[in-house]
């Protein structure tokens, strides 16, 4: 009983709309309390509400691990939000014992002016450390940033890794009872996610809370034991993790996995080509963001033509989150195909291809979409189309619990023989 | 009180987290709790503001220094404003000194809020900690400004007396009335950005109901009670008479009408910056 971190009853909040995306000015105050006295006063800032969190409760015992699952906007960010007081709940209410530290973001309050020594300081005691555990931390922080030599530089001449990596060292190194951490493992290059990772497991292995958000499954089923889902501000469920994770996997909560082209998000330059939808698809033909690296991706683009073009080609191009690319293809690379297709009537089109199963590491991947007459003109692009996720979940090599490099997890046929 | 003290104890950083309805307490405690963060904030102010650029902290001297040399030439030498019988550039300076420690910490004190937002939208730590460092960083400009009021006194032969001791409380008076504004303007800032424009407006008309460039003896004596109402004006009529010994029968009722007014609005700030505290990560 006496071992309670956490306990979260019936937390919701609620945002305006309007608020959220501007604020008001005394003008347009003053104008809109004297046009309608009776509207401002029954609904003062004119906007509407919406819940982004609501009745979410949970408890969670010292020294447990617990991972936050959920797509963008299910509610995850402000959950972690209010559990480290930025933001006040609407309703309901938390307790927590222990003082909690949040890695929301990390490098909050490092100033560019500032140099790698000041800013440890500074973000030390943003972070609510002391000074003298500062102290003691220094030469750690450090170590662990590994930038010894640029330590009395500016910040504002660190590359962005150094500033990211000198950033997570500061955070990593205050030893709150409760952690919570929000995506910091989106960032930075693979060696610096593994010792990201590392770190994160230490913290977890000396017995202290954690409250995890991440979109990477695997990193989720490194490090906890216990899930929660969130869709749409509501918890769906808390289970072990490895049931939380297949069930998040499997149910579509990730709807994400298709992007519709509305006609105001094309450029009129693009006629008479119209985008209509960009999908990936999972094995059973489900569309979602959330791949397997052991089974196939189908990719389709829909569209329409209004007219008849000439040498028509419509295609992908796959980049890994960083925008690295790795590939590009067109639905008209065979040349045969190409003859015969050489002009496309207009009408409605799927081109939709398929990626082999064994493909992709683990990691979220971009998809850009191209239409285009080779030397011609180009219709349309987006170089962002879509993105999903690749788990890796039975692919080549996973018993060994390391981070491997490079975008792509072939399974490839070795063979070991004997030498003659 | 120690019962309590102790149960504290054992029961060490329970946090209750609840929706909070209009008016709170102040938890100054909280505050207390993190005085190194004020101190690392001020720091970094201090540290960044003068940082690329050529002069650096002489602008610290130089504000105040032009502000009265232009105040001697146009106040002092052509339009004859008596001072008194003190020569008018150190008449001028001793207000002017005290007021740009006002009138630059009202300033940073107003636009902390907006300027840290990032922070504040990221990590929790008790709110009213940002306008108070702006305004602790600013002394550190008004000690430097103070070296020539010193050498001032030597050249214009002014010996301090006894009075001096008033200082400190005086600085400490203008301070609150800086913070005090303060929390009310950065937290009206936050909800509503015409404040950054209104601000500097406010302050230069502020300067001319002080009296900076004038004497206080210039206002009738029936209107000299409803004068004091504004704090800054005994800060500057004290700032004269600790320095200057320009003593007259009303100084020390105005110092503390003054003083009465500026911790009123101090407290009034803060309880409205604690009120519209919960909202600020939302809005900001």
């Amino acid at each position: 009983m006496s071992n309670l971190a956490i306990r979260v009853e019936d937390v919701g909040k609620q945002y305006n709309i309007f608020k959220e995306t501007r604020y008001t000015t005394l003008r347009e105050k003053i104008v809109e309390t004297v046009k309608s006295p009776i509207k401002t006063l029954i609904n003062p800032t004119g906007s509407e509400k919406f819940w982004a969190l609501r009745n979410v409760s949970f408890s969670l015992d010292h020294g447990q691990v617990l991972g936050v699952i959920g797509k963008n906007g299910a509610g995850k960010s402000t959950l972690l939000k209010i559990l480290s007081r930025v933001v006040e709940p609407t309703e309901g209410w938390a307790e927590i014992h222990g003082r909690v530290g949040s890695l929301l973001e990390v490098g909050t309050g490092f100033h560019p002016e500032l140099t790698g020594r000041e800013n440890i300081f500074l973000n030390g005691a943003i972070l609510g450390m002391k000074r003298t555990e500062i102290e003691k931390k220094f030469d750690e922080i450090v170590a662990f940033s590994e930038i010894e030599k640029f330590i009395d530089t500016p910040v504002k001449r660190y590359s962005s890794g150094m500033y990211m990596r000198l950033a997570f060292a500061v955070s990593a190194h205050l030893e709150p009872e409760i952690l919570v951490v929000d995506e910091v493992l989106a960032v930075g290059d693979a060696e610096f996610q593994r010792k990201c990772l590392g770190k994160m497991s230490d913290v977890a292995s000396e017995g202290r809370t954690v409250i995890f958000v991440s979109h990477n499954m695997s990193a989720i089923q490194r490090l906890t034991q216990e899930c929660i889902i969130l869709d749409q501000g509501r918890m769906v469920l808390r289970a072990r993790t490895p049931e939380a994770v297949d069930y998040y996997l499997t149910n579509d909560f990730s709807a994400s996995g298709e992007r519709r082209y509305a006609p105001s998000d094309v450029p009129s330059g693009a006629y008479p080509f119209k985008p209509l939808a960009v999908r990936v698809r999972n094995r059973a033909g489900v569309i979602t963001d959330s791949m397997l690296s052991v089974e196939p991706i189908t990719i389709e683009v829909e569209y329409e033509l209004d007219s008849d073009i000439t040498g028509l080609r419509v295609g992908i191009y796959l980049m890994t989150s960083r925008g690295e690319y790795i590939f590009t293809s067109f639905d008209t690379d065979d040349p045969e195909k190409f003859q015969s297709l050489s002009v496309r009537k207009a009408g409605h089109y799927v081109s939709r291809c398929t990626i082999p199963a064994d493909t992709f590491n683990e990691g979220r991947f971009v998809i850009g979409i191209n239409a285009s007459s080779y030397m011609v003109k180009r219709y349309f692009s987006d170089e962002r189309a879509i993105n999903f996720s690749v788990n890796a979940t039975g692919a080549p090599g996973m018993h060994w619990v390391e981070v491997r490099h490079g975008p792509l997890r072939p399974r490839l046929d070795w063979r070991i023989e004997e030498a003659p | 009180m120690t019962t309590t003290a102790i149960e504290q104890k054992k029961k060490p950083n329970v946090v209750i987290i609840r929706p909070s309805k209009g008016w709170v307490g102040l938890r100054l405690g909280d505050l207390w709790a993190y005085r190194e963060l004020i101190y690392f904030l001020t720091w970094r102010d201090i540290k960044v503001r003068y940082k690329q650029s050529v002069l650096g902290i002489l602008w610290a001297i130089l504000k105040p220094f032009m502000a009265m040399v232009v105040f001697t030439i146009f106040f002092g030498n052509f339009a004859k404003i008596p001072s008194d019988g003190i020569p008018y550039p150190i008449f001028s300076y001793t207000a002017t000194l005290p007021w740009e420690l006002f009138a630059a910490s009202l300033s940073v004190a107003s636009r902390s809020m907006v300027s840290n937002s990032n922070m504040i939208s990221k990590i929790y730590f008790p709110r009213m900690i940002v306008p108070l460092a702006s305004v602790m960083s600013s002394v550190v400009d008004f000690l430097i400004g103070f070296t020539i009021l010193i050498g001032m006194m030597i050249y214009y032969k002014f010996t301090p007396t006894i009075a001096i001791l008033w200082l400190p409380l005086l600085i400490l008076l203008a301070l609150i009335t800086a913070l005090g504004v303060g929390f009310w303007s950065s937290a009206l800032m936050v909800r509503y950005r015409d404040v950054g424009y209104i601000m500097p407006f406010v302050s230069n008309l502020w300067m001319y109901l002080t009296p900076v460039v004038y004497s206080s003896s210039m206002i009738p004596e029936k209107w000299r009670l409803i004068y004091s109402l504004n704090p800054m004006t005994g800060v500057v009529e004290g700032f004269r008479y600790a320095l200057l010994g320009t003593a007259r029968s009303g100084s020390v009722m105005m110092i503390l009408v003054s003083s009465v007014i500026a911790v009123l609005i101090l407290v009034t700030g803060m309880f409205y910056f604690r009120r519209m505290e919960k909202q600020f990560a939302d809005m900001i």
